[in-house]
C-alpha cells in the first residue's frame, strides 16, 4: 500500500540536509513501529521517496515524502504515532493512502510555492506591491544558469507561474514565518512583516529556485537586502495535472486545489 | 521553541550545522527554572566522534534521570566555527539549551585519548572559563575530567578543578548532594572541593603538590590538608547488570561514527595483554547478565530507529553467553531488517559462522590482531594468539569465501629484535599462500587474496607492566618500520599484502602525555597558544610547534619517553590506586623480560590484586 506523508520542518530543523531527513524519517518509521515495506537483497532498505529537496535554510509546511507498507490500520492513526516520535520543528500534517498506480511524490512535482520575509525591519522597497507587480510585469525575465556541465541563458518568467506582495504572520524569536503556523500557544510572540510569495516551476527539468527569482527581483527594485537577511519558506508542494498541451492546473501533492 | 546560540548566517556558514543545533530525539530538555544543578557534558573533539561515545550516553542518561539535574552536552567545535566564536567572542554553549557553558554548575570532560588534550584548552577558552583551575572565580563552573586518561591526569592537572578516577555510575551523587550542601550552607569553591576531596574516587590536584629529585624523577608528594587521602582508589560498578544503562540514547541527525544502538556486554578484560591499559585498569570483568541484554536491545531498537546494533567490551568472544546472545540478536533482527555489526571476534568456526550470516563476505574482511611477528614477542606481550591458530582461522574463512584479511602489529616492543619484525612479512606470507592452498585456483574471486599489515608504534602506558619500558625514538621507529616494509617486499607473495604504517611524531607526543607528570602541562599549554589544536586530526597536527613549545619550556621529550626507569621509580600516576597492584605490574615486567606468559584470568587468578572490589571473574568457579 502506498502511503503519503505531508510534513512541515522549521525552526532549529531547517539547518538538516535533505540525506540526513531521509534518515531521520527511516528513523522515525521505525519508532513509530509502521509495517514499512522493504527492498529486497543483501542489505534492505525501507522503500520511500522524497518528493523535492528542500535547501538547508528554507522552511516548509509543504514537505511531501512516499512510503509503501504491507499493512496499517488507518492514515489518523498513523499521523499521531509519527508525530509521537518526532522532534521539535518537524510536524506531520497529513497522511493519505494513495491509489496503487499514483506516480511517486519525486516524479510527480511540478511547481512549489514560497514565502519570502525580511528577518529585520522590511525589504527597503517603497512600494512593495507595485514593484513586484511591475517586476512580474516585464516581457522576458532573462536569467544565465550556471550548471556543472554549461552555462544555459533562460527566461525566468517562463517558470514563474504567480507572484506577489503580502504579509504575514512571524514567531518573533527566530522569525519563522512556519514557527507562527504551528506554534499556536503563544498569540504575543508573533508579529507581522511584509512578505513575497511567488508559484515557480519546480519539475526536475525546470527547476527555478525562489532566491533566484529574489535576487533578480532585488536587481530590478534596487533592494539591498543580503539572502542571509531573508527567511524562504516553502508553503506547499504541486503536481500538474493538465493533459498535454492545456494550462497548467495544479493540485498540491495531497490531493488539494 | 528554543532560540539558537548561533545566528542563522553563521550557521550557514559552517560545515554541519547540524553539530551545533542540538534538538535530536532524545536529547533532553527540561525546565532549567526547575532543576538545582546544571551539568555540561564535554568529550573534546568533534560532534561526530564525541556523539559516538557510549560512557558519555550512560552518564547523560543516569544525570537526567535525577529530578534535580539537568546534563546538557558540549562538543569541540570544528575549526571553522572556532574562528567565527573567536572574533565574534561567542561564549560555547550548551546543545540542549542553547545557553553558555559558563553558566553551568559543572563541567565534565570525559578524557579518552591524549591527542585531545589542546581540544581540552579549546573548549575551557571558548567557554570564557579560565584555563588554570586556580584562576577560576566562585562563579565559574567546577571543571571536572574522567575517562582513562586520568588514570595518569597530572599533565592536564592544571586545568581541572576535579578528576573522578574510574567508573562514572557510582559517585556522581554524592558529590552532587555535597555540591549543593555547600551551596546551601554558603561555602565556598574552596570548601567544596576541600570536602569533594574526601568522596571516594574524587582527586583535587590542587591539593597536592609533586616534589621532583634533583635528576628531574618524582621524588613524591605533598598534600595541603591532612585530612585528604593519600592515594585515590578507582570507583567500580559492583553489579554492572542492575547498572544504569541509557535505553533512549540521542539519535544524531548526521552520521556519527558510531551510528547504531551499543551493547555493553562485559567491563574488564580476562586477557592480560602486557601493553594493554584497558586491560589492567578496568579489572576485574564483569559481565552483564544477557537475558538483561536482550531486552534492552529490544527497547534500545525501538526508542531510537537505529536500523543496526553491535556489541562493545574488551573482549566478545570470551564473554560466556555469547553464541545465546548473538543466536538472539539474529533472529530478532533479522525480522526487524536491523544489521548487526560484529565486534572483533576471534576468529573460529562459530564467530565465522555468524558473520557469514550477517555481512558480505565478498566485501567484509577478518582482522587479527597478533600483534608481534614472533611467537617470542608474543610470548613477552602476553598475547596469547599463536600463528596455528591464526592460520587455522584464516584457511577457514578462505574456504568460507572471504578473500580480505587485515593484520595488526606494533612496532617497538621491548626487546623487540630484528628477527621479530621480519615476522610480520613471514606471517603475513604464510596467511597468503593459506590462501593459495585452502582455495583451488578456479573458486578464486578474481583469484586473489587481499592481505592489510599494519603497524602501529607501541607507547608505553602508566597502570601496565610496561610502565617501566622504554619507548623508541622517532628515528627508531622509522627504521622498524622500513625493515618490516623491506620484510614484507622479500616474501613470495608480497603483491597479495599490503603494508600501512602510523605516524612516528604523534606517537611520541602521546607517550610524553601518558607517562608525563604535572610539568608537562606547560607544554600543552604553549602549544595550544601556539595554534595546536585536534591533534590526532593529521591534517591539523603541528609537530613543529610541538617541539618548539617543549623546548621553550625546558623539557626534554626523551626524559618522559626513552629514558630507563629503575624498578623502584616512583611514577607520576603511583597515588592513584586502580586495583592492581604495582607488586603485581613488577612481577609481570619481569615475566615478559624472561618471555614467560600467564594464563588468563578465567584459565588461573594471577594475584594481580583486583579481587578486593569483591566481584567478577574473580569469583568464579574455574
Amino acid at each position: 500500500m502506498k502511503i503519503r506523508i505531508k510534513f512541515a520542518k522549521y525552526g532549529a530543523m531547517k539547518f538538516i540536509g535533505h540525506l540526513d531527513m531521509m534518515r531521520f524519517f527511516q528513523k522515525a518509521v521505525r519508532r513509530a513501529g509502521i509495517d514499512v515495506k522493504y527492498s529486497e537483497g543483501f542489505s534492505p532498505h525501507q522503500i520511500m521517496s522524497f518528493a523535492a529537496p528542500l535547501g538547508v535554510g528554507i522552511e516548509s509546511c509543504g514537505e511531501y515524502l512516499d512510503i509503501e507498507v504491507l499493512s496499517m490500520s488507518d492514515p489518523e492513526e498513523m499521523k499521531d504515532a509519527l508525530n509521537r516520535v518526532m522532534v521539535e520543528g518537524v510536524e506531520v500534517l497529513a497522511v493519505n493512502i494513495l491509489p496503487d498506480q499514483t506516480k511517486n511524490a519525486m516524479a510527480s512535482v511540478a511547481a512549489a510555492s514560497y514565502r519570502i520575509h525580511p528577518k529585520e525591519g522590511d525589504f527597503g522597497v517603497p512600494d512593495l506591491a507595485q514593484s513586484v507587480a511591475s517586476f512580474y510585469a516585464q516581457a522576458q525575465i532573462p536569467y544565465t544558469k550556471e550548471t556543472k556541465k554549461n552555462v544555459l541563458e533562460i527566461d525566468l518568467k517562463q517558470g514563474i507561474y504567480e507572484i506577489h506582495a503580502d504579509e504575514t504572520q512571524v514567531f518573533k524569536e527566530n522569525m519563522s514565518a512556519a514557527a507562527a503556523m504551528f506554534e499556536t500557544a503563544f498569540k504575543e510572540k508573533r508579529m507581522t512583516v511584509p512578505c513575497i510569495e511567488m508559484l515557480v516551476d519546480a519539475s526536475s527539468s525546470g527547476n527555478i529556485k525562489p532566491t533566484v527569482v529574489f535576487e533578480k527581483f532585488c536587481a530590478f527594485a534596487g533592494c539591498e537586502i543580503p539572502l542571509c537577511a531573508i527567511q524562504v519558506t516553502r508553503l506547499e508542494t504541486y503536481t500538474d495535472t493538465a493533459k498535454e498541451g492545456e494550462p497548467h492546473c495544479f493540485v498540491s501533492l495531497s490531493g488539494a486545489e | 521553541m528554543r532560540k539558537l546560540a548561533l545566528h542563522d548566517d553563521i550557521l550557514m556558514q559552517v560545515e554541519k550545522p547540524a553539530r551545533y543545533i542540538g534538538n535530536e530525539v532524545n536529547a533532553v530538555v527540561k525546565d532549567k527554572e526547575k532543576v538545582a544543578l546544571r551539568f555540561a557534558m564535554c568529550f573534546p573533539d568533534v560532534y561526530e566522534i564525541g556523539m559516538s561515545h557510549l560512557g558519555i550516553q550512560i552518564l547523560y542518561s543516569m544525570l537526567n534521570d535525577w529530578e534535580d539535574v539537568w546534563c546538557e552536552r558540549v562538543y569541540s567545535p570544528w575549526t571553522d566555527l572556532d574562528e567565527i566564536m573567536r572574533k565574534e567572542s561567542i561564549p560555547l554553549f550548551c546543545l540542549e539549551s542553547q545557553e553558555p557553558v559558563k553558566n553551568m554548575d559543572f563541567l565534565g570532560i570525559t578524557i579518552q585519548y591524549e591527542m585531545c588534550y589542546t581540544n581540552i584548552l579549546q573548549v575551557l577558552e571558548l567557554a570564557q572559563i579560565p584555563l588554570l583551575a586556580t584562576e577560576r572565580g566562585e562563579d565559574m563552573p567546577l571543571v571536572i575530567g574522567g575517562g582513562p586518561c586520568v588514570y595518569n591526569p597530572e599533565p592536564i592537572a592544571d586545568f581541572f578543578d576535579l578528576f573522578y578516577i574510574g567508573e562514572g555510575e557510582t559517585q556522581y551523587r554524592p558529590l552532587f548532594d555535597w555540591y549543593l550542601e555547600n551551596k546551601r550552607l554558603g561555602g565556598t569553591r574552596e570548601d567544596f572541593l576541600h570536602g569533594a576531596a574526601k568522596i571516594p574516587g574524587i582527586y583535587v590536584p590542587r591539593f597536592y603538590e609533586e616534589l621532583y629529585h634533583a635528576d628531574r624523577t618524582v621524588a613524591g608528594r605533598r598534600k595541603i590538608y591532612e585530612d585528604i587521602p593519600d592515594v585515590i582508589v578507582k570507583e567500580i560498578v559492583t553489579d554492572v547488570t542492575e547498572a544504569h544503562y541509557p535505553l533512549k540514547p540521542v539519535v544524531p541527525f548526521i552520521k556519527v561514527t558510531q551510528d547504531r544502538v551499543v551493547l555493553e556486554i562485559q567491563r574488564g578484560c580476562i586477557r592480560g595483554c602486557r601493553f594493554c591499559q584497558a586491560g589492567q585498569i578496568y579489572r576485574p570483568v564483569r559481565e552483564r547478565d544477557a537475558d538483561k541484554l536482550k531486552a534492552y536491545a529490544v527497547e534500545m531498537l525501538e526508542n531510537t530507529g537505529h536500523e543496526e546494533i553491535s556489541l562493545s567490551s574488551l573482549s566478545s568472544s570470551d564473554y560466556s553467553r555469547l553464541n545465546e546472545l548473538l543466536d538472539f540478536l539474529l533472529a530478532e533482527c533479522g525480522q526487524k531488517h536491523v544489521n548487526i555489526s560484529l565486534p572483533s571476534l576471534r576468529i573460529d568456526a562459530f564467530s565465522l559462522d555468524v558473520m557469514s550470516k550477517v555481512q558480505d563476505v565478498k566485501k567484509s574482511s577478518l582482522t587479527f590482531a597478533p600483534e608481534a611477528g614472533s611467537q617470542r614477542l608474543r610470548d613477552v606481550i602476553n598475547k596469547g594468539l599463536t600463528e596455528e591458530v591464526i592460520l587455522k582461522g584464516a584457511s577457514l574463512a578462505f574456504e568460507g569465501g572471504w578473500t580480505k584479511v587485515k593484520l595488526y602489529f606494533m612496532l617497538g616492543l621491548p626487546t623487540e629484535t630484528e628477527e621479530d619484525i621480519l615476522g610480520i612479512g613471514d606471517l603475513s606470507n604464510k596467511i597468503a599462500a593459506a590462501f593459495f592452498e585452502t582455495v583451488p585456483k578456479e573458486k578464486r574471486v578474481n583469484g586473489k587474496v587481499q592481505i592489510t599489515t599494519s603497524t602501529s608504534f607501541f607507547i608505553p602506558k602508566p597502570f601496565t607492566p610496561f610502565q617501566w619500558a622504554p619507548m623508541c625514538t622517532k628515528a627508531e621507529f622509522l627504521d622498524k618500520a622500513h625493515l618490516t616494509k623491506k620484510g614484507i617486499m622479500s616474501q613470495l607473495n608480497q603483491k597479495s599484502i599490503k603494508y600501512n604504517w602510523h605516524e612516528a611524531d604523534v606517537s611520541v607526543l602521546e607517550g610524553v602525555f601518558a607517562r608525563g607528570d604535572r610539568r608537562v602541562a606547560q607544554a600543552i599549554r604553549k602549544a595550544y597558544e601556539k595554534g595546536c589544536m585536534f591533534d590526532s586530526w593529521s591534517e591539523y597536527f603541528h609537530n613543529d610547534l610541538w617541539l618548539e613549545s617543549f623546548e621553550e619550556c625546558g623539557l626534554d621529550i626523551g626524559f618522559y619517553t626513552t629514558r630507563q626507569r629503575m624498578d623502584d621509580e616512583i611514577f607520576p600516576w603511583d597515588f592513584i590506586d586502580c586495583g592492581v597492584t604495582r607488586e603485581f605490574l613488577l612481577r609481570e615486567w619481569k615475566k615478559a623480560k624472561e618471555q614467560k606468559v600467564s594464563p588468563n584470568c578465567k584459565a588461573q587468578c594471577q594475584g594481580c590484586g583486583a579481587n578486593r572490589f569483591g566481584v567478577g571473574v574473580c569469583y568464579e568457579k574455574r
